[in-house]
């Protein structure tokens, strides 16, 4: 059987640091593991990394497929890494790494907490964009990378790209920031709450210990996926998808399923439930909240970018219709970027489908990429650490 | 890319590249493809940003190593500070905008010198299709006055007026035809008219 992603199947790793992770809060995980994949091969200078960030649901599984001949275990972000693909696996070494909190594998909720020997569940520490960043640069360490090619990502991902050029700015020499944002605006917040509500006031989230009860918060779960899922598609996107067209042809008069737009929904949130942990998800809305790095130096996002390196370039790109995280939250980066003479590139495609926009194919949007990282390769190549 | 290069591929701009000091922070306003930026990073040290609205070029002003900002011009360019740039460039564009006198009051905000051109509408052939009493084709003005792009036409003497109003003294002004400077009757024989602004000291 052919593989389903032209990077073949790939093979999850973990990585286990015993050494305690000061938390921003002031908590501390006393040790934890890290569930990793990588693709392409690391050069000998060590110098052909890239560290792609996944957002709120996703994994380190970024590309590739599992050998479980199941079309759905091709990773999320296939259409951007691998073999001649615009981060092109065949020059450099991908690495995707799954984050605190999450229910992939990395130490989260619904492991052991050491200290008590039962499951974290509402006790896990709340982790922060930064925590999770600190945490990636242990796993960096342990793969000898000391300075990245590049560290990307979308969405909640490109928050971490954009704080990985402030907490270590001699680790990386591009940073690829796709849809995201400096902080959240009023409104993502209001959504975020909405949906932690949703869980909170699951009578089956039993105060984040329902792994005890054997249950799962799955009505939650789902209204939070709901509300997220309207967040991530544009009003035209909807409209073009489902408009108004009705599951029976006719109205039912009823509380069920009238609209194709509340079947699908209904499936994605009940699809979400089903892997999603009520935990995590609390977790990574808080991160999500909890970033604004500009919070520090009294909102001047200019004086915060001035953290950056002088030689690290950027790479920004949104989308038209994205009103999760609009053009405008990418141009107020650009712009602090341009006040501190940083090299900045920003790319405003104007495509239809509203924040999802960063994981689907569009030519424009994969054509600059695949322009950017063909620049980061021919940097590379001139600092002489290419691969042979 | 070299000086060589620039002027075998684009003869206008290599006749005004000297124009813009070596290390210049620029800013250049509708770059296309980026070679501009691209010969002035690589061959004097310059550095700067471009800016282009159109989605085919943004890959290729990357692919030439010019940091490229994609928005609309008309837009404003409130992203960037006052007297951010040594040099603005805004090179066959202005013609396009719908609020030139905006935009050539922004250059003169966020920049401390500008170099700007654009098709010369008293060129002759220009004004001998006027005496026919057609809109002008060529080489320059190479679209019909139904699908042209350029919304505004000017003649040299027109530019150099606005451009005392928002605060611009000339400093150098020149007509291109094909490359070329044309200083017997330039606002007859040039296609392409180059201003070289300063910005007036209040």
């Amino acid at each position: 059987m052919s593989s389903p992603s032209a990077l073949g199947i790939v093979h999850p790793q973990s990585m286990h640091f015993p050494t305690p992770l000061i938390l921003q809060s002031g908590a501390q995980l006393a040790g934890y593991t890290l569930m990793y994949e990588t693709y392409g091969t690391l050069n000998a200078a060590r110098s052909n990394a890239v560290l792609v960030c996944h957002a709120l649901n996703a994994s380190h599984h970024v590309a590739g497929a599992y050998d479980d001949g199941d079309a759905k275990s091709v990773g999320w972000w296939d259409n951007m890494v691998g073999p001649g693909k615009p981060l092109d696996t065949d020059r450099f070494f991908v690495i995707g790494v799954n984050n605190l909190g999450s229910c992939f594998g990395s130490t989260g909720p619904m492991h052991d907490n050491p200290a008590t020997g039962k499951p974290y569940g509402a006790d896990f520490p709340v982790v922060t964009v930064e925590d999770w960043v600190n945490a990636q640069a242990r796993l960096a360490d342990a793969l000898g990378i000391e300075q990245f090619a590049a560290v990307m990502g979308g969405s909640l991902g490109g928050m971490q790209a954009l704080a990985w050029s402030m907490l270590y700015p001699q680790r990386l020499r591009h940073c690829v920031v796709i849809a995201s944002t400096a902080k959240l605006s009023a409104q993502n917040i209001a959504f975020n709450d909405v949906a932690r509500q949703s869980i909170l006031t699951d009578p089956d989230f039993h105060g984040g210990d329902f792994y005890a009860h054997g249950v799962v918060p799955k009505n939650g779960l789902r209204v939070a996926r709901m509300v997220g899922h309207i967040t991530y598609l544009s009003d035209d996107d909807m409209a073009e998808k489902f408009g108004r067209d009705l599951r029976a042809g006719e109205y039912q008069f009823g509380f069920g399923v009238d609209f194709e737009i509340e079947s699908y929904l209904r499936y994605q949130g009940d699809k979400f439930s089903e892997y999603f942990d009520a935990n995590t998800y609390l977790l990574i809305t808080k991160a999500l909240d909890y970033f604004d790095p500009a919070a520090r130096f009294g909102g001047d996002l200019t004086k915060t970018l001035a953290q950056t390196d002088a030689q690290t370039q950027f790479l920004l790109a949104s989308f038209t219709t994205d009103w999760r995280f609009a053009p405008e939250r990418s141009r107020e980066i650009v712009q602090a970027l341009v006040n501190n003479k940083r090299r900045v590139t920003y790319a405003e495609i104007d495509a239809p489908h509203g924040h999802d926009a960063f994981l689907l194919e569009d030519p424009r949007y994969l054509g600059v990429v695949r322009a950017y990282y063909e620049r980061v390769w021919g940097d590379l190549n001139q600092a002489g650490g290419g691969a042979a | 890319m070299n000086f060589e290069q620039l002027k075998a591929q684009r003869a206008d701009l290599a006749y005004i590249a000297h124009w813009v000091a070596p290390r210049a922070h620029v800013l250049d306003l509708g770059c296309g493809d980026g070679v501009m930026l691209d010969y002035l990073q690589s061959d004097k040290q310059c550095s700067g940003y471009g800016i282009e609205i159109d989605d085919a070029k943004i890959p290729e002003c990357v692919a030439r190593d010019v940091s490229v900002i994609q928005q609309d011009i008309e837009a404003g360019l409130a992203i960037f500070e006052d007297n951010t740039f040594d040099t603005v460039l805004c090179l066959s564009a202005l013609q396009m905008m719908k609020n030139v006198e905006g935009t050539l009051r922004d250059i003169a905000r966020v920049g401390r010198e500008a170099i700007v051109s654009f098709p010369n509408f008293a060129y002759w052939p220009h004004r001998v299709a006027l005496m026919r009493g057609r809109m002008p084709v060529s080489k320059s003005l190479p679209y019909e006055w139904y699908d042209t792009p350029n919304l505004r036409c000017a003649t040299i003497g027109d530019f150099a007026a606005l451009a005392n109003e928002v605060g611009l003294d000339v400093l150098e002004c020149i007509a291109l035809h094909e490359g070329k400077p044309v200083s017997f009757l330039p606002n007859w024989r040039g296609s392409l008219a180059i201003f070289r602004f300063k910005k007036k000291t209040a």
